[in-house]
């Protein structure tokens, strides 16, 4: 039965392994500035936790294979070198990979998140609830209106609780249900939770940010190539949360001033 | 002044009738059958909605008979709601995390176990023991409670994240009183867990019998030791996490819900609370909850594999010193859970770098225990099967934590079935393995019969490729990008993915069908198994010096006394080729 | 209380259940698992303070530091006990008469300290000022009431041993005495502790 083991641990990690070395199930292709390096340290850490998994697993198998079944009274071996030996391996081969990747993955994380928004990025602010994304445009002032969460009324389209009547930043404010941005322009995203907490992650886009009710983030991002993608809810948020999504439009400089100017008209 | 009585022999006295020997049992042995018992019905429950999920899942028309009858609102003729789906999705979590993750391996075999093998004859305080079950057990019931009330299950997820969990009704189904059962479910279930880390600890340290020192306990019994000593930290911080809960939700306070919510229309009538906070305390007890699913499975499964082999680790000591560093660690880790969630990002780097070198005692203790494979003589049972199956799945379900133990990675895979992957797997089916292994192993100890070793074979097959197929292509999903907790697949690019999501659901369905087996083998060989000798497996440590089952003060009138290392096989003794703890016989080499 | 008929046992071996070393050993587990929980307190606390801005100072009843100073006595009672009862090896009647004396003020303090609690608290309500009011008094009421739970089991504490001391023909182990003294004295240090983070944080 020894030996079955070891042929079955054999199928199931070179099975394991399968999909991945054919790129069966693959992300789609990133369209953002900063996400070949996140695809970058995601492949090397997949050849190294591949190779440590179909190392340990054939190992494993090997060691079952020899092991089992022996005679009775079979002399008893130990491994050469020892516990000591082992140990140092593990702490100098585990030691390199935790070096190699996690200053790797510094910078990976830095291109996200430590270089600040640059001055002349657009400027979008997505509001989460349940269940669905909207997203405003500050208008030709620049400046976004006041939010005011007892005016949120969403039977008048009063999504982000502006007051046009007395604020006049807010009047010219373009409230939409889809995020319009140009192609290979920097977007400052400010993220904001109505009720509870939600999550903006577009896979082509290689962000992902929860929203945290109470907190203001942001997150930016330049997208490089145009089309639709799809912007999901990541965070668990109530019944409807398998259905909160968006769509991210990314468009030519003309495309989105057009839309822009069809969005305000529309206001 | 009058002398009163005499030292008494025995902590307490042999229990009288049905209630005192069965049911309020000070009996360490009874409680840990107990908790067994409770981590039995719990898992197959918890099974039971997985199932349940996983048809929805791929088959989402498909009415579920009889599932209507158990809630109208939640699945009318059947057919399970979004919101049912996420209420089955939080009662499988918590109940799988919580009353069989933390009460098969730890508490059940722990309890029973790790008295008789320091040489006790029970825990420190049995009253205490006691307590800390019945409180489990109404935790459960509790808990249990949410399906039959009519606001159902919460739908919040076994994390509760505030201030979903936190803002009551108005956010959702079974926000109600659905997360207030929730809540004081898991209050009790601290309080019973604290209670039964304080026995352990006060147990190992002080009730040892002559002659074992720290250094010859078993590497289980180091590993309820060490796991008593997360679960004392982490239960304590959940305790006032869930207080704190329960008052924003009942009685107005703001700790963890900020201004301005409109929730269903409603403004909240909230102020300044923080919902990281929560996410902090959470984790806090979160992540160490992972190494107290884990390390008692460790534990078990290094004591049997050593039995199998016939030959004692390369080094107990090391896998020991690695549990310990990997429990020291767990306290610096939690805001890997928190990437995304808008911490500082400096912290992230700051929490990578721990949880990456938690890899290292890990690896240690796979490679200390691939190593000690090398020239054994291993014996093949249900028990060793099982033993050496964790090691596999251990593996499998290691090396995913090093992709998300880079923030710069979770980006993609965090919330994605990547991690869900990625902790069934090692926390989930390795630790089950754990106590797999562990009852097959101790199964005639407990019972006084043997288990059906061919109907174990069977089901070690079954769940050993089976768990595999299910919980491998969670990976490749995750990859893609699928998330989790959606109760439908409505993404435009799930369509390729779907066929992988049926094979999934066929391969839990037969997965767990095959967990049947084992259940009609408890229950066929504690009946009709071959009688079971003291000590059928050559064994050493000192459970296997007493009688199967063991008295009810564990040995009788002799008190052990031990003259060796726990794990004395390969040598030449008077029984064959092992030395047993308590015999005063000379090990040739031994210190 | 016309005799006191009590006798220390002798304590069990050990390596055995309820010997001086697990007694110990508990004790100072639980309190290490309370400090523990007292720590999470302190840190949601300290973040939760950080988080809004409706941190609003909350003046403390005047008869907090009267509550202090009684808990304060009641553990010098406790420690005058201790020596009656558990200093000789043969109690005398006349000494461990005082030790019960001493042991009943004890609680009568206890008692004294968790009632003039509820008194702040019913101060503190008079004034308009509950849990939910603002995050200030909602740490001083969850605070006060976690600390007045775990004192409250002290209480029952000194009550069983009382009853172990008073019963005819009963056994009494120092060792529990030792470890409720040990709790009893921690319940004071945790005071202190609360009494510092509420004047200074609060």
């Amino acid at each position: 039965m020894g030996k079955l083991f070891a042929v079955i641990l054999v199928v199931i990690a070179l099975a394991s392994a399968y999909p991945i070395v054919t790129h069966m199930y693959v992300a789609p292709p990133d369209i953002s500035t900063h996400g070949h390096a996140i695809d970058e340290q995601l492949n090397d850490t997949m050849l190294e936790a591949g190779f440590s998994f179909l190392a340990a697993q054939l190992l494993l198998a090997l060691f079952i294979w020899k092991f089992t079944g022996r005679k009775p009274g079979s002399p008893l071996k130990s491994l050469p070198g020892g516990a000591r030996a082992l140990v140092i391996f593990a702490f100098v081969l585990v030691g390199l990979e935790i070096l190699g990747l996690g200053v790797k993955g510094q910078k990976a994380w830095a291109s996200v998140y430590f270089t600040p928004a640059k001055a002349d990025a657009l400027q979008v602010q997505t509001q989460a609830g349940q269940f669905a994304f909207y997203f405003r445009y500050p208008g030709a002032d620049g400046k976004f209106g006041a939010l005011h969460p007892d005016k949120i009324d969403e039977g008048n389209q009063n999504f982000f609780g502006l007051d046009p009547a007395n604020e006049v930043d807010a009047r010219d404010d373009i409230v939409t249900g889809e995020l319009g941005i140009p192609v290979n322009r920097e977007v400052h995203l400010l993220m904001h939770a109505k009720d509870v907490g939600h999550s903006f992650f577009v896979r082509e886009l290689r962000i992902q940010q929860d929203f945290v009710p109470g907190l203001d983030l942001s997150v930016h991002f330049t997208a490089t190539a145009t089309g639709r993608y799809e912007i999901v809810c990541t965070q668990l948020c109530g019944l409807g949360h398998y259905n909160m999504k968006a769509y991210l439009n990314v468009m030519s400089q003309e495309d989105f001033d057009k839309w822009l100017k069809q969005k305000a008209s529309e206001q | 002044m009058q002398e009163s009585s005499v030292q008494q022999a025995h902590v307490h006295a042999p229990p009288e009738g049905f209630l005192w020997k069965y049911v309020f049992s000070l009996d360490h042995k009874v409680i840990g059958k107990q908790y067994f018992a409770l981590g039995l019905v719990a898992v197959f429950l918890g099974m039971f909605l997985s199932w349940l999920m996983r048809i929805h899942l791929v088959w989402p028309n498909v009415a579920i008979p009889g599932l209507g009858l158990l809630s109208k609102a939640g699945a009318p003729g059947g057919v399970m709601t979004p919101e049912y789906y996420l209420s089955l999705l939080t009662m499988h979590g918590t109940l799988m995390v919580f009353f069989v993750l933390t009460n098969a391996p730890f508490a059940a075999f722990g309890n029973y176990f790790l008295p008789i093998q320091i040489g006790a004859e029970d825990m420190a305080f049995p009253r205490f023991n006691m307590m800390s079950f019945w409180v489990t057990f109404a935790a459960f019931l509790v808990l249990v409670t949410a399906f039959v009330i009519p606001d159902g299950p919460p739908i919040s997820g076994w994390t509760a994240y505030a201030p979903l969990s936190a803002v009551g009704k108005d956010a959702g189904p079974g926000l109600a009183w659905g997360q207030n059962l929730w809540g004081i479910s898991i209050a009790l279930f601290c309080i019973g867990s604290l209670l039964g880390a304080l026995n352990f600890i006060a147990t190992t340290l002080d009730l040892r019998a002559k002659g074992m020192t720290l250094m010859r306990m078993p590497i289980c019994t180091w590993a309820w030791f060490i796991t008593a000593c997360i679960a004392l930290l982490a239960f304590a911080v959940l305790l006032p996490a869930c207080i704190l809960l329960i008052l924003d939700r009942t009685a107005g306070t703001s700790f963890f819900i900020p201004s301005g919510l409109v929730i269903s229309d409603h403004l909240q009538p909230h102020s300044g609370g923080s919902p990281l906070l929560w996410q902090h305390l959470f984790w806090f007890f979160g992540h160490p909850e992972v190494y107290i699913a884990i390390l008692p499975s460790i534990g078990i499964v290094s004591h049997i594999l050593i039995n199998s082999m016939r030959k004692p680790m390369l080094s107990a000591k090391v896998i020991i010193f690695s549990m310990m560093s990997i429990g020291f660690l767990s306290w610096m880790v939690w805001g890997h859970h928190m990437f995304v969630s808008g911490m500082n990002p400096m912290s992230s780097l700051a929490f990578s770098f721990p949880t990456l070198t938690i890899t290292i005692p890990a690896t240690i203790i796979v490679l200390i225990t691939l190593g000690s494979l090398y020239g054994a003589n291993i014996q093949i049972t249900s028990a060793s099967l099982f033993a050496l199956g964790f090691i596999s799945m251990f593996v499998a379900g290691g090396v995913s934590g090093f992709f998300l133990a880079q923030p710069a990675i979770d980006i993609r895979l965090h919330a994605t079935y990547f991690v869900v992957g990625h902790f069934h797997m090692v926390m989930g089916v390795a630790s089950l393995f754990g106590v797999f292994a562990g009852t097959y192993f101790w199964f005639p100890k407990i019972t006084g019969r043997m288990m059906n070793e061919s109907l174990g074979k069977l089901h070690f097959w079954i769940t050993f490729v089976g768990a595999y197929c299910i919980f491998m292509p969670f990976h490749y999903l995750g990859l893609v990008g699928n998330i989790r907790r959606y109760s439908s697949f409505v993404n435009d690019f799930m369509g390729p993915l779907m066929p992988l999501h049926k094979f999934i659901t066929i391969a839990a369905l037969i997965t767990g069908a095959g967990q049947l087996i084992f259940l009609f083998n408890l229950f066929y060989s504690r009946f009709k198994g071959a009688p079971a000798a003291d000590n059928p497996w050559n064994a050493t440590s000192l459970e296997w010096t007493t009688s199967s089952p063991p008295p009810w003060d564990n040995f009788g009138d002799k008190h052990p006394i031990v003259y060796h290392d726990p794990y004395q096989y390969g040598v030449k003794g008077s029984k064959g080729d092992y030395v047993m703890q308590d015999s005063p016989e000379q090990v040739p080499g031994e210190v | 209380m016309s005799s006191i008929t009590f006798t220390p046992v002798n304590e069990r071996a050990v390596g055995q259940q309820g010997s001086v070393e697990a007694v110990r050993t508990g004790i100072w587990v639980g309190i290490f698992a309370i400090t523990m929980s007292f720590m999470a307190f302190t840190s949601a606390l300290l973040v939760r303070e950080g988080s809004g801005s409706d941190w609003q100072h909350v003046v403390l009843p005047q008869i907090l530091y009267f509550n202090t100073m009684a808990l304060l006595v009641s553990s010098f009672a406790l420690e005058m006990s201790r020596r009656y009862i558990s200093g000789a090896t043969m109690i005398q009647q006349e000494a461990a008469r005082k030790g019960l004396g001493w042991l009943c003020l004890t609680l009568v303090l206890g008692a004294v300290f968790l009632a003039g609690q509820l008194v702040a608290w019913h101060q503190l309500a008079a004034q308009g000022i509950f849990l939910a009011t603002n995050p200030n008094s909602s740490f001083f009421y969850v605070l006060t009431a976690v600390h007045g739970v775990h004192l409250f089991a002290g209480l029952a504490a000194l009550v069983y041993l009382i009853g172990r001391l008073t019963a005819s023909h009963s056994t009494f182990k120092r060792s529990t005495f030792k470890a409720v003294a040990i709790y009893w004295h921690f319940m004071g240090v945790l005071w202190f502790y609360l009494l510092l983070i509420f004047r200074t944080r609060l």
